[in-house]
């Protein structure tokens, strides 16, 4: 039939919109998890090392290669109206604004919305879920609570030395190879970057990093049954935390910086 | 004392519990036996509320599980997983002591340690494993693990699911030994699942028989073998031809 692809697409466009539901339940029961005792410490401190620490190798890295990318750009498009010197502060604007932010939350979704996802559902999948019920412990308290936190508080501190490092990443490539005076790019920087800039994309970072960990959670705890279940979870979770980051910012920029 | 009232649970289109009737008096020992797949695991977990219901009731200590306090109940129950359920981030003895170890049992950590210890060792295990990981243990270790666990805050209520299966003899025979005690001793109302006769005369009071979704036979354990149920008759003696198919 000719219009099987279209009851197709109707019919995804429908589980879309069920999961979504079913994603802003769960976001309400962490909610409310959130506000009640107990809170378990020790799963917090070492969800903020798993998530925070362990991420700053990926962030450095994607940031110092975006930082210089940008630098040369900027120069490339600068030079068509005679404005190569806007090349520091659009780098840093364009760091802390979005890119920061936007590929930071990107990687660590990758990283942690996956292994939160997998390490879940493999206890999902040998009753280790069910196994914390029976000894009187909140799975959502034990489990979700703790990375949801770890993951929201983490994230903007990752972004900071994100925008920090892709800055000097510019910096490298904009003294290097665009022949900038090192003093006089580090001034510029300074002078035309302002606090909003930053903090808006710290806010940013929070908000993408409660996304992944949610996401990760939620796919965790409704994982399949068996190894392919988990690996239905954990791709799940990646995607979801990558299109629900996207959005989530496209949706923050429009309030941020417009009107 | 559990009471199970015309108990229901589908899966889609299979329907596996179809109106089980069942009850175990307060500190007696009741063993589940059936072929695997007929859903005593899944008769476990609804008791526990793990598994809505589709109907009937399940009532403990005459309050109805689905609105009761689970909390409470939870609070003096334990138990054995069939696939053992440790927590793999955990070394072993957080594991036996995890109730200890948080929430309102919480102990200081020394002596959490002590009783993790001791209840390893009961289920006839040395203290050098306390430190290792679960990943590290073969699987008849990591059974005993759990079964450690879940005698660990002194249950009133405790379920094992298929405490023997994939144990030696004689540690079969240990395990058998351990819960007999636990029920005896503590007082504690048990259910056990399992496929093991020996384990099924060692520990029973009573004994229920669950197939094609419902209880089929129930009844004291010495009554077990001239109960005159096929099903049973079948079932205690391995024959390969009799009622049950032996491809389900
Ligand atoms: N969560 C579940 N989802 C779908 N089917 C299930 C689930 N849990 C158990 N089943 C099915 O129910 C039946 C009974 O399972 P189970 O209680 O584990 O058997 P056993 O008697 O061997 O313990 C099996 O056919 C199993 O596939
Ligand atoms: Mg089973």
């Amino acid at each position: 039939m000719i219009l099987t692809p279209v009851a197709g697409i109707g019919r995804s466009t429908l589980a879309l919109l069920a999961g979504i539901g079913k994603i802003g339940l769960y976001f309400l029961q962490t909610m409310a998890a959130l506000l009640r005792p107990p809170f378990y410490l020790r799963e917090f401190w070492n969800a903020l090392w798993t998530i925070g620490y362990n991420s700053l190798p990926v962030v450095g890295l994607t940031a110092v290669f975006t930082g210089g990318a940008l630098a040369l750009q900027i120069y490339a498009g600068g030079s068509r109206f005679n404005a190569e010197q806007v090349v520091p502060s659009i780098v840093a604007i364009g760091m802390t604004r979005e890119l920061g932010p936007v590929l930071g939350g990107l990687m660590v979704a990758a990283r942690v919305a996956s292994s939160i996802a997998a390490e879940i559902g493999t206890m999902k999948v040998t009753e280790q879920i069910d196994a914390l019920v029976t000894l009187s412990t909140d799975p959502m308290k034990y489990l979700t609570v703790p990375r949801v936190l770890a993951a929201t508080i983490s994230v903007p501190i990752l972004v900071a030395v994100g925008d920090s490092i892709g800055i000097f990443g510019g910096y490298l490539v904009g003294t290097g190879r665009l022949g900038f005076n090192a003093a006089a790019y580090l001034k510029n920087t300074s002078d035309f970057l302002e606090v909003w800039d930053v903090t808006s994309g710290l806010i940013k970072g929070a908000v993408f990093g409660f996304l992944i960990a949610l996401v990760g959670c939620y796919f965790g705890m409704n994982s399949g049954r068996g190894a392919q279940g988990v690996g239905k979870a954990t791709k799940s979770a990646v995607v979801t935390a990558s299109v629900l980051i996207l959005a989530a910012n496209y949706l923050l920029t429009e309030l941020f910086f417009t009107g | 004392m559990i009471q199970l009232e015309n108990v229901h649970k589908a899966f889609g289109p299979k329907r596996v519990l179809q109106g089980v009737n069942l009850t175990i008096p307060k500190g007696e020992s009741m063993v589940i036996i059936g072929g695997s797949g007929t859903g005593k695991s899944v008769l476990l977990k609804c008791i526990l509320g793990l598994i809505k219901l589709d109907g009937g009731k399940i009532l403990v200590n005459g309050e109805d599980v689905t609105h009761a306090d689970r909390d409470a109940f939870l609070a003096h129950f334990g138990m054995l997983f069939q696939g053992g359920a440790l927590f793999d981030s955990l070394p072993v003895w957080q594991n036996v002591a995890f109730r200890l170890l948080r929430g309102s049992l919480k102990r200081p950590l020394d002596e959490a340690r002590e009783i993790a210890i001791q209840k390893l060792k009961r289920v006839g295990l040395t203290p050098d494993v306390a430190d290792l990981f679960p990943a590290e243990l073969s699987g008849g270790m990591q059974k005993r693990v759990g079964l450690a666990r879940a005698i660990a805050a002194d249950p009133q209520i405790i379920f094992f699911d298929e405490p023997t299966t994939g144990l030696d003899p004689i540690m079969s025979g240990v395990i058998n030994d351990l819960i007999r005690e636990i029920v005896v001793e503590m007082g504690a109302t048990a259910m056990t699942i399992t496929h093991d006769m020996s384990s099924v005369r060692a520990i029973a009071d009573r004994v229920a028989m669950l197939h094609g979704g419902v209880i089929q036979w129930t009844g004291p354990v010495a009554q077990m073998d001239d109960c005159g149920d096929p099903y049973v008759d079948q079932f205690i003696n391995g024959r390969a031809d009799g009622p049950i198919a032996s491809v389900r």
